[in-house]
């Protein structure tokens, strides 16, 4: 049976300008843009950073301010790629928190740190597990010196210098007082409407940054059935803009059954845990756990327009701070056995050969 | 590539039929797809998309009530399993009803937004394509949850728009595709409405994970449960089929534990 229009390919041209002018955006696989998240090790993880018209969520422990390191350094890579951002807090006067943003980290520091081992010159070691690493470690380029880095490491000691903050298109939204959350709903609607999304080339890309979103200070965190209403507005608005809201929550101050909810709405979904500062066991498993600050999971990894989910090699990454400025995540590596507690299987003939179990032994 | 090659899912909901005799299997049937958050079960409906539109006839409509994700989204996923669902649109026979940012505030039924009024549109659909005797078709909500929210937490008022909904499958003979999140009802006490939701079923297809945890070779694993098959005695059994799958790109692997090559 012929139809009147012709047949029309399910093939079509990528028409939107390549962003070498825009240094904070990257491309991605099916059509998705990448903002930096501010941390470079973050942005490995995740496979390039967040993707634009996705949610992150962040799920805080409520012992620990670990949310405010990503949260910070998310706001600060947006002010110096000059990426508008709003910024909603349940404090009274949530512009202070601008002044304790951290700033990029000049580059001779960086050299120390580059662990890639591809630019290893000395250290030529007969690695044949290169080959199972996988395609994402090809999505970055190692050049470090281009001029507008895509991510910068942010020195969490120094505040970000005056001219990033001024004369920048940041909102400051306190929502401590509102009692519903109808005017922040208002202010994500007006913010993402400079951003939305059409097949013309992307001008720029918009940052949300919402904290401690169902706060017990806030009026309206008994509504469950409004936040939850919000964040879905949240999410469909920011689908069809260029632009990437994190919002960061205390889950313990949820009901399971709610928070189950919100973890489902986010694209890329987050948590932070505190570490105590001496835990003998911890310290008898993981290496370097003095150093640890926290740690960091990755529960859900956004993937938009593709049926596919990101598996990731470890979901579980401990956060130091490496010279006490740069943030840093880590994968955890296991401590060696301490095999003089036990008898050795090679000795004995049985199946179970230690005689005295220890805590790693299964 | 054949695309009609027949996987275990297929063998599973009873969508193998070599000489095409029979109609439509899920005519007349409520299929439940149900999922957590680590793993998600949005490929099923992907596929039961694609089966619904295959090409070889042109009888058949979707009806797709879009909560979660905006038509690209679908579009670049169905484009990678060789369905071109913009051709579809523009042919009538994919109708896809963005409702992504709209709300359904319960005791509105004066105004023209509430879920009468949309229960009212996919109705009209429904019976227009029937009598333009395209016989199969299919409604499909992605997803439930999400459609609670929009109803501000009107359990009721959500569970009679399925119950409508469920009357046109046996009006229309059109099949009721819903997906929810198994795991947000689970730590309730009194689950009732995904208690109802699996008793209006009549095919449920659960997505979890493997008790081992995530792996790249192995996403997770389905379980089929097929109410009320005929096996050709006259009498009616329940089916249910377990197995692992793996998500690609331009389709899913489906096999057995342990056979996966």
């Amino acid at each position: 049976m012929a139809t009147s229009k012709p047949r029309t390919s399910s093939f079509s041209r990528n028409l939107a300008t390549v962003p070498s002018s825009t240094p904070g955006l990257k491309y991605g696989p099916n059509g998705t843009i990448f903002i930096s998240s501010g941390i470079p090790d973050l942005d490995k993880i995740l496979g390039g950073g967040f993707p634009l018209g996705s949610l992150v969520m962040v799920m805080e422990d409520a012992e620990a301010p670990h949310h405010m390191l990503l949260l910070r350094n998310f706001m600060s890579q947006g002010l110096v790629h000059k990426q508008p951002l709003l910024y909603a807090s349940p404090s009274k006067d949530p512009k202070g928190f601008l002044g304790t943003l951290p700033t990029p980290g000049s580059s001779k520091d960086d050299k120390s740190r580059d662990r890639d081992p591809e630019n290893e010159n000395g250290l030529r070691i007969a690695w044949q597990y290169k080959k199972y690493f996988g395609d994402n470690q090809h999505h970055f380029d190692s050049n470090r010196d281009v001029k507008h880095e895509y991510c910068h490491d942010f020195d969490l000691r120094k505040p970000l210098e005056k001219h990033f903050i001024s004369g920048q298109h940041i909102d400051c939204v306190s929502i401590l007082d509102s009692p519903n959350l109808a005017a922040l709903r208002d202010c994500c609607a007006t913010f993402l409407a400079q951003f939305s999304r059409n097949d013309s080339s992307i001008s720029s890309a918009g940052r949300i940054a919402i904290q401690s979103f169902c706060a017990p200070q806030c009026k309206y965190s008994n509504m469950e059935w409004d936040m939850l209403s919000f964040i879905r507005s949240l999410r469909s608005m920011v689908r069809s803009s260029n632009a990437v809201a994190v919002v960061t929550f205390p889950p313990s101050l949820l009901s399971p059954s709610f928070s189950r909810r919100w973890q489902h709405m986010a694209d890329t979904l987050l948590s932070v845990r505190a570490i105590l500062d001496e835990d003998k066991e911890m310290a008898k498993l993981l290496t370097g756990y003095q150093d640890m600050v926290g740690l960091l999971n990755v529960h859900k990894v956004a993937h938009i327009n593709t049926q596919v989910p990101v598996i990731l090699d470890a979901t579980t990454f401990s956060i130091k701070l490496q010279k006490r400025r740069f943030l840093v995540l880590e994968s955890l590596n296991q401590a060696p056995i301490d095999c003089s507690s036990g008898t050795s299987y090679g000795t004995s003939a049985s199946c179970s050969g230690s005689s005295k179990t220890g805590t790693l032994d299964f | 590539m054949d695309q009609r090659a027949p996987n275990l899912l297929d063998e599973a909901l009873g969508l193998v039929d070599e000489e095409k005799t029979k109609p439509w299997p899920l005519s007349s049937r409520v299929v439940l797809v149900e999922d957590r958050v680590e793993t998600s079960g949005a490929f099923v409906l992907h596929h039961l998309l694609k089966r619904a539109l295959s090409p070889h006839s042109s009888n058949d409509v979707v009806v797709f009530l879009a909560f979660s994700q905006p038509f690209s989204h679908y579009d670049r996923i169905l484009r990678k399993l060789g369905c071109n669902l913009t051709a579809q649109r523009e042919n009538n026979r994919f109708f896809f009803l963005d409702l992504l940012m709209s709300e359904f505030p319960d005791g509105d039924e004066g105004n023209n937004d509430g879920l009468v009024a949309l229960y009212g549109k996919i109705e009209k659909v429904v019976s227009t394509s029937f009598q333009e005797n395209k016989k199969c078709i299919t409604i499909v909500i992605d997803d439930f949850s999400l459609m609670e929210v929009a109803a501000n937490g009107a359990t009721n008022y959500v569970l009679d728009f399925l119950r409508y909904c469920r009357t046109l499958t046996s009006a229309f003979g059109c099949s009721l595709v819903v997906l929810n999140h198994e795991d947000i009802y689970s730590s309730i006490e009194r689950p009732a409405l995904i208690l109802q939701m699996e008793y209006l079923a009549d095919i449920l297809i659960k997505a979890e994970p493997l008790a081992t945890g995530l792996a790249t070779d192995v996403h997770g694993q389905l379980t089929v449960l097929n109410k009320e098959i005929q096996d050709g005695q006259g009498s009616s059994r329940n089916k249910i089929c377990n197995f692992h799958f793996r998500v690609k790109e331009n389709g899913v692997e489906y096999f057995y534990p342990g056979s996966k090559t």
